[in-house]
């Protein structure tokens, strides 16, 4: 296998591994506040989707505009999403929660099919044209895509470790009661959790949609369960570790692909899954707490 | 006057009726303290002020307002401050981090000024400011907790065991303490086990008893109490 393709199969590993990332810190930083694994997080994909579709599609808004829309649909959603079915639930057991959310993923699928029909919706792609680069020929969409999570994921690490509202998440989600006696209120930082992990979400839709000009009601589950794989597999409530989880699984299916074994890449994924829970499943990155008493 | 005033509460967790009709007063300036063996409902009377718990009956008034269903950041914003049971500083964060937690319900503007307050109080805490407060020793975080709730500006002080864990040199620094925090003006509501620490920095103290006050009195009156002694003070 000569070199320009290894490479071309890294920048296309990177492309969606860039994706997998950012919806993987959606699932992380809301399992990190309240412990609940959000199986509705992959569907928030498919309404950001949808909204870039009609957006572009049929109201012919400039890409731009487009993108930001569904940025905003998907936050909105997600906050929505957290106030209507998880508040309420703030208090119920885990197991509870976690129906709920499965719940509203059926609801968010289903909503979809009858809202806007069972087919898949294409479209044309939003970035086109391939550049050389060390010779191989790489899309302009995946340099786009990957540098734009770069960027989502260095003002995300800067939000979290540097602002006030960002030190009351990474409070909130070590210690809550402590963190309401400092005076931090639980709802506005929960709220702003689901806030910027949808909002990674809806810039995770349209990047998809860069590789994938394509809509349909069930495109998030599929997304959505290998984000989580990810977000297990950097340890999941760790921010970073969703970010390395997000590329390794990326790269792993785009490795699977090149040797050949391309209808094996979701089984590959899984695997992933299997063998960190079964040897560690803390993750890489996963929460060690030092305490010294 | 009385700055706090709790009437009456009954708490409950889902059917276990933890604390049964408590009433106690703390009033400006004083150091009291609530006094009793673990279990007896002290850590959940200080939760229910801080609206961490809500009481299912009975009242908590706090500078003549009523604290009902208060959330517990509302609390802390009209200058009621917990030093939780546990210290439960957060391990993850550097010194400074925690301190600026809080600040939460603080200007930005006094932030400079309190955080030295802090340091002076506490030199260790300047040293280890960058560090990660997992890393600390059990009486630097109970610094870390104290110094955490001070940056509230807290008219009313509330502390659950600040001596717990801790070796004797430490329960005599931390006590010390809580005379100069006191001696600064601010008004103290200390839970301890350690009753003999206790009563002897308090003006006044209650006793709890699986869920009531079974005695009150001056620091000085319970000290001298046959009751107190046998129970808490070792003969």
């Amino acid at each position: 296998m000569d070199l320009s393709l290894i490479f071309s199969q890294i920048i296309n590993g990177l492309q969606t591994g860039s994706v997998y990332a950012l919806v993987a810190l959606g699932y992380s930083m809301v399992y990190g506040i309240i412990l609940l694994l959000n199986f509705a997080h992959g569907d928030i994909i498919m309404v950001g989707a949808y909204t870039a579709f009609y957006a572009i599609a049929s109201f012919h808004l400039h890409p731009l505009a487009s993108v930001l829309l569904a940025v905003l649909v998907s936050t909105a959603l997600g906050v929505a999403i957290e106030k209507v079915a998880y508040t309420p639930l703030r208090s119920a057991p885990r197991l509870s929660l976690l129906i709920t959310a499965i719940g509203i993923s059926f609801l968010l699928e289903n909503g979809a099919q009858l809202l806007f029909g069972a087919d898949t919706k294409s479209m044309d792609t939003i970035v086109t044209g391939n550049a050389a680069l060390l010779g191989a020929n790489v899309s302009y969409a995946a340099l786009l895509t990957i540098a734009v999570s770069v960027v989502a994921m260095l003002a995300l690490t800067f939000l979290v470790q540097k602002t006030k509202l960002g030190k009351a998440m990474r409070a909130v989600s070590e210690d809550m009661g402590a963190a309401q006696l400092m005076g931090i209120s639980l709802n506005r930082t929960i709220s702003f959790t689901f806030a910027v992990g949808s909002a990674l979400a809806g810039i995770g839709s349209i990047l998809y949609l860069c590789a994938y000009p394509q809509a349909s009601p069930t495109m998030g589950s599929m997304l959505g369960l290998k984000a989580f794989v990810a977000a297990v597999l950097g340890g999941i409530g760790s921010i970073p570790g969703a970010m390395i989880g997000g590329f390794v699984i990326g790269l792993l299916e785009a490795m699977v692909s090149a040797a050949g074994l391309s209808v094996w890449k979701d089984g590959a994924v899984f695997a992933i899954l299997i063998v960190v829970l079964l040897v560690k499943p803390t993750g890489i990155l996963g929460r060690q707490i030092t305490e010294k008493v | 006057m009385a700055m706090l005033k709790v009437e009456d509460i009954h708490v409950y967790y889902g059917s276990i009726h933890a604390v049964k009709g408590v009433s106690f007063e703390v009033n400006e300036g004083e150091i009291v303290t609530l006094i009793g063996a673990n279990g007896a409902g002290k850590s959940t009377v200080l939760n229910t002020v801080s609206g961490l718990l809500h009481p299912r009956a009975g009242s908590v008034q706090f500078l003549d307002q009523d604290l009902k269903g208060a959330a517990p950041h509302k609390v802390v914003e009209r200058g009621l401050a917990q030093v939780p049971e546990g210290r439960r500083v957060f391990l993850q964060m550097s010194v400074e981090e925690n301190l600026e937690m809080g600040a939460y319900t603080q200007q930005r503007s006094s932030f400079d000024k309190d955080i030295a307050d802090v340091y002076r109080r506490f030199p260790r805490l300047e040293e280890r400011r960058r560090q990660v407060a997992g890393t600390l020793s059990g009486g630097e975080q109970q610094m870390l907790a104290m110094g955490r709730a001070l940056m509230s500006h807290p008219k009313l002080l509330m502390l659950d065991e600040p001596s717990m864990g801790l070796a004797p040199l430490l329960v005599e620094q931390i006590f010390s303490i809580i005379k100069e925090l006191h001696a600064a003006g601010t008004t103290i509501l200390l839970v301890e086990q350690n009753a003999q620490a206790a009563l002897s920095v308090a003006d006044r103290a209650y006793v709890l008893e699986t869920g009531r006050i079974s005695l009150s009195g001056t620091g000085a009156e319970l000290m001298a109490s046959d009751q107190v002694r046998k129970a808490y003070l070792g003969g």
